[in-house]
C-alpha cells in the first residue's frame, strides 16, 4: 500500500500536466475497480441504506462470496440517489457492464446472487445497467441512464456518489480528485483562487444566495492576524437529508472543498460544523480527515507549497438556531448559541474576532470542480443569474425519493412529476414545502416555477437547505403548520421576544384549532376566534422585528398555507371539521350496530370510559365524553367504529 | 470521579472557553450524563462559574442532566415520519412507558427521545432502539416491542 501511496502522491497529485501517462493511468484504472478481471459487489452503505437493512445485506454477500464465490470482491459505497430502493446492489461481472438491483434484503443476498454467476437473472429486483464504460452491454436490459429518475437530473456535483468507497481516499485520488487542490496551492495565489470563483457566479446555497466569490474576497481583504473557514454541515431540518448523504457518500471532495477555501482566504484553521445524532457521517468524515492528514494533504507544509491547514470536526450540541451564522460563531467560542445583530458580518468580524467565512456544504462541493473545469464550464450550467445546480433531498409522498441534483432553471414539476414519478397509490399532489421547517409550501398551480434563486424569491419562496417534501390529499394543512410551529417553538433560542413570545401564542392559537374544546360554554370558542383574528399579525410583526433568520421566516409556513389553503383554515375554525381526517380532536366516532359484536374490547380500552353498553350487546359512544383519541378505532377487529 | 474522566479533562488546555462544549461532550458521550461533580469541576478547569456552564449546557438539547435508560429509545419526528404517523407512535409511547420525552423511568431501564429525521424518510416512521433501527412502526407494534426488549435486558 505504500508504494501506491507514493505514486499518487508523487505521479498523480504532483503532476505538472492535466493528462497522466498510460502507465499511471493504468494503475488508477486498477484503484477504481475499472480493470474489470473479477466479480464487483457493490452496496449503498449511507445511513438510509442501513436504515433499510444493507449491514445485514453486506454481511450476508460476504458469508456468500466466502462460500461460493472466492475471487468476487466487495465494495461499499455511498448513497447512488434512489432511497426507496434502498439497499441497492450493484453487480458487475468481468467485461460487462454494473447491473442495479433494488430492495435487496438480507434474504434476498442467496437467490440474487445464485442467479447472476448463473446467468439466470432475476428480472423484478433489477433496476438497470449502467452505460458509458465501453464495457459489453446486457441485451435487452434498460439503462439507469435512461430512467426518468436520473435522466432529468445533472449530477455534478453527486457524481462520485454511490460510486466510490467514501472509506477510500486512494480512490478518490484516482478520480482525479485533489489534483485541483494541489493545483490551487501550487500555481495560484490567494486572489486568483477567489477571482476564479467570483467569475464562475457560484453562489451560496444555504438559501440567501450570497456571490461565494465575494464572500471570500470580503475576509481576505480584511487586515487580520487570523482567518477562520467555517463549514456549515448542520442541517437539522426535519426532513433534510442532502448533507448528511454527501457527507457519508463523497467526504473527501467536501474535504477538498474547505481546503481549496481555506487557501483561497489565508486561512490555516477550518472548522466542520456538524449535526449531532449522525454519528456514521461523523465517522467517515473523521476517517477521510484522516487519511487525508496522512496523504500530507492536510497539516504542515501541505505538498511543499509552505501552506497550512488544520481541519477540526465540532459537533453542534443539538440547537437549531445554530445554522445562523453568528449563532454558530457563538457555539463554537464556547457560548449559548444565540444570533448577534449582523453588520458586523462574520466575513469581517467573526470567529474571535478575526474574518471568517461560512459555507454550506453544497456551495463547497461546487468549488473543486469549478477549479478543476474553469469558471466557464461552470457558467455554461444552469441559468445566467445562478450558475450550477442545486441538490435536493426528495421525500414524502412522491413515488421515488431520495437526494436529486438539477441544473438551476428545472422546473418544479419536472422535479415532482418526472423524477419523483408522481405521488404514491394515485394520490393527488396538494402541496409541496420547500426549505425546511422555515420554508413555505406552493401547490401545483406553481409548478412551473424553476429552479432559481431569483425566480423563487420574486414569488417568494425560499430556496432554503434543500428540502423538498412532496404532500398529498391526505395531509392535514392545519396539523402541518401546527408541527412545523411546535418544532420552531422549541428550538427559538429567546433571545428576542418576537420570536419567542411569538411563536408560542402562534402554536397555542393553532391548537386551539386542531383540538376538540373541552365544553364550548366556557368562552374557549371566543378565545379561539380571537386568536384566530390574531394570527395574520402575529405573523406580521415577527416578520418585521425578529432578530434572525429563524424568526423572521418562522411564519412562513403558515403565511403561504393560510395564502393557498384558506379554506381549509375556514373549515376547521368554523365547521370544526379537518377534510383529511388527521386531527383528532376534529373527529366524531360512533359505533355501527350491525357490525359490532359486543366484544367489549373498545370499552376496556377507552381511556375517558366514554363507551356504554352490555356484553355481546351492540355498544354505543358518549359524544360528550368522548376526547376523540381514537384507540376504539384502532383496537375494533370488526371495523365497527366509524369515524367521521 | 473516574479516571477516565480525569483523561477526558486531560486532553484540553485549561481555561479555554472555546474547548468547553467539546469538553461536555465528550463527557456526556462517556457517561450518559453530566452529574453535578462534573460541571463544578469543568468550571473550575475553564475558569467560569459553575451557572454558567448550567446556563449554557441547558441551552442545548444534547445535554442530559439525568442518566438516560438502559433502553433508549429515539423517534424520528421529521417531515416525513410525520405524514407517516409518527405523531401515533410517539402518543403510544407515551402512554406505554408513562414518561415524556427526555425523561427515565424510576428504574432506570427505559428512556426515550424524539429527534427530527435520521435519515430513513422513505421506510418512515423509523424508530431506533439503542441503535438498531426498527422502520414502518405502527402504533400497536410498541407495546410487544417494549415488552421484548425489556425481558432481553432484564435477562442479560
Amino acid at each position: 500500500m505504500e508504494g501506491l501511496k507514493k505514486i499518487l502522491i508523487d505521479k498523480v497529485l504532483l503532476y505538472e500536466s492535466d493528462s497522466l501517462p498510460a502507465e499511471t493511468e493504468k494503475i488508477l484504472r486498477e484503484v477504481r475497480h475499472e480493470k474489470n478481471d473479477h466479480a464487483v459487489i457493490y452496496i449503498s452503505s449511507g445511513t438510509s441504506s442501513i436504515i433499510a437493512g444493507s449491514e445485514k445485506t453486506g454481511l450476508a454477500i460476504k458469508a456468500y462470496i466466502n462460500e461460493n464465490a472466492p475471487g468476487a470482491e466487495l465494495v461499499q459505497v455511498g448513497c447512488t440517489g434512489p432511497a426507496n430502493f434502498e439497499p441497492l446492489v450493484c453487480f458487475q461481472l468481468p467485461g460487462k457492464n454494473k447491473l442495479y438491483f433494488r430492495n435487496i434484503t438480507e434474504e434476498k443476498v442467496e437467490p440474487l446472487l445464485n442467479g447472476l454467476f448463473h446467468n439466470d437473472i432475476n428480472r423484478d429486483d433489477l433496476v438497470g445497467q449502467s452505460g458509458g464504460q465501453g464495457f459489453e452491454a446486457w441485451p435487452g436490459f434498460p439503462f439507469i441512464d435512461d430512467l426518468p429518475f436520473f435522466s432529468f437530473q445533472k449530477r455534478v456535483i453527486l457524481n462520485n456518489c454511490g460510486c466510490y468507497d467514501p472509506e477510500n481516499i486512494e480512490e478518490y485520488i484516482a478520480r482525479s480528485g485533489y489534483r485541483a487542490f494541489v493545483k490551487a496551492i501550487r500555481n495560484y495565489t490567494y486572489e486568483e483562487v477567489c477571482n476564479i470563483i467570483e467569475i464562475s457566479g457560484l453562489r451560496g446555497r444555504s438559501g440567501g444566495g450570497f456571490l461565494t466569490g465575494f464572500k471570500w474576497k470580503q475576509a481576505l481583504n480584511t487586515i487580520a492576524s487570523s482567518r477562520y473557514m467555517i463549514c456549515n454541515a448542520k442541517e437539522s431540518d426535519p426532513g433534510a437529508f442532502t448533507d448528511r448523504t454527501i457527507l457519508e457518500s463523497d467526504p473527501h471532495r467536501l474535504i477538498e472543498g474547505i481546503a481549496i477555501a481555506s487557501y483561497a482566504i489565508g486561512a490555516s484553521t477550518a472548522f466542520v460544523f456538524f449535526r449531532q445524532g449522525s454519528e456514521h457521517a461523523r465517522r467517515r468524515l473523521q476517517r477521510a480527515i484522516d487519511n487525508a492528514r496522512d496523504f500530507g494533504l492536510i497539516g504542515h507544509n501541505i505538498m511543499s507549497s509552505g501552506y497550512n491547514l488544520d481541519i477540526f470536526i465540532r459537533i453542534e450540541p443539538g440547537a437549531f438556531v445554530c445554522g445562523e451564522e453568528t449563532a454558530l460563531i457563538s457555539t463554537l467560542e464556547g457560548r449559548r448559541g444565540m444570533p448577534q445583530l449582523k453588520p458586523p458580518y462574520p466575513s469581517t468580524f467573526g470567529l474571535f474576532g478575526k474574518p471568517t467565512v461560512i459555507n454550506n456544504v453544497e456551495t463547497l462541493m461546487n468549488v473543486p470542480l469549478i477549479m478543476q473545469n474553469g469558471p466557464e464550464w461552470f457558467r455554461a450550467l444552469g441559468t445566467e443569474k445562478s450558475p450550477g445546480t442545486k441538490v435536493f433531498a426528495v421525500a414524502g409522498k412522491g413515488r421515488m425519493s431520495g437526494v436529486i441534483e438539477v441544473e438551476m432553471g428545472t422546473s418544479i414539476r419536472t422535479i415532482v412529476e418526472d423524477i419523483a414519478d408522481g405521488i404514491k397509490e394515485g394520490k393527488e399532489l396538494k402541496a409541496i414545502q420547500l426549505g425546511g421547517a422555515t420554508g413555505s409550501f406552493i401547490t401545483s398551480e406553481d409548478l412551473d416555477i424553476t429552479v432559481d434563486f431569483d425566480v423563487m424569491k420574486e414569488n417568494g419562496i425560499g430556496m432554503g437547505a434543500g428540502g423538498f417534501v412532496i404532500i398529498d390529499e391526505n395531509t392535514c394543512m392545519v396539523d402541518l403548520v401546527r408541527y412545523y410551529m411546535e418544532f420552531i417553538r422549541n428550538e427559538s433560542c429567546g433571545k428576542c421576544i418576537p420570536c419567542r413570545e411569538g411563536t408560542g401564542r402562534m402554536l397555542g392559537i393553532f391548537e386551539s384549532v386542531v383540538k376538540k374544546p373541552l365544553s364550548e360554554d366556557s368562552g374557549t370558542t371566543l378565545e379561539r376566534f380571537k386568536g384566530v383574528m390574531q394570527l395574520e399579525t402575529i405573523a406580521s410583526v415577527m416578520k418585521d422585528t425578529s432578530l434572525c433568520g429563524l424568526g423572521q421566516m418562522a411564519p412562513n409556513p403558515f403565511l403561504s398555507a393560510l395564502k393557498n389553503f384558506r379554506e381549509e383554515f375556514e373549515e376547521h375554525i368554523f365547521d370544526r371539521k379537518c377534510r383529511a381526517n388527521v386531527c383528532r380532536g376534529l373527529r366524531t366516532f360512533s359505533i355501527d350496530v350491525d357490525k359490532c359484536t359486543g366484544c367489549t374490547v373498545c370499552a376496556a380500552k377507552c381511556p375517558v370510559n366514554a363507551i356504554y353498553g352490555t356484553r355481546l350487546q351492540p355498544f354505543f359512544i358518549v359524544e360528550e365524553k368522548c376526547t376523540g383519541c381514537g384507540i376504539c378505532f384502532d383496537v375494533c377487529k370488526f371495523s365497527a367504529v366509524i369515524v367521521k | 470521579m473516574s479516571i477516565e474522566i480525569d483523561l477526558i479533562f486531560k486532553k484540553y488546555k485549561p481555561g479555554r472557553r472555546e474547548d468547553l462544549i467539546p469538553l461536555l461532550q465528550e463527557i456526556q458521550e462517556n457517561n450518559g450524563y453530566l452529574s453535578e461533580d462534573v460541571i463544578v469541576k469543568a468550571g473550575v478547569y475553564t475558569g467560569l462559574s459553575t451557572t454558567k456552564i448550567y446556563g449554557l449546557a441547558t441551552f442545548y438539547d444534547q445535554f442530559r442532566f439525568i442518566p438516560c435508560g438502559k433502553i433508549q429509545i429515539k423517534v424520528c419526528h421529521g417531515t416525513s415520519c410525520f405524514l407517516n404517523g409518527s405523531q401515533a407512535v410517539i402518543n403510544r409511547i407515551k402512554e406505554e412507558t408513562g414518561l415524556q420525552a427526555r425523561q427515565t423511568s424510576r428504574d432506570g431501564l427505559l428512556s426515550y427521545d424524539i429527534v427530527t429525521c435520521m435519515g430513513g424518510c422513505n421506510n418512515g416512521p423509523v424508530i431506533s432502539v439503542n441503535g438498531e433501527y426498527y422502520t414502518f412502526v405502527k402504533p400497536e407494534q410498541i407495546p410487544d416491542l417494549i415488552k421484548k426488549i425489556r425481558y432481553i435486558i432484564e435477562n442479560d
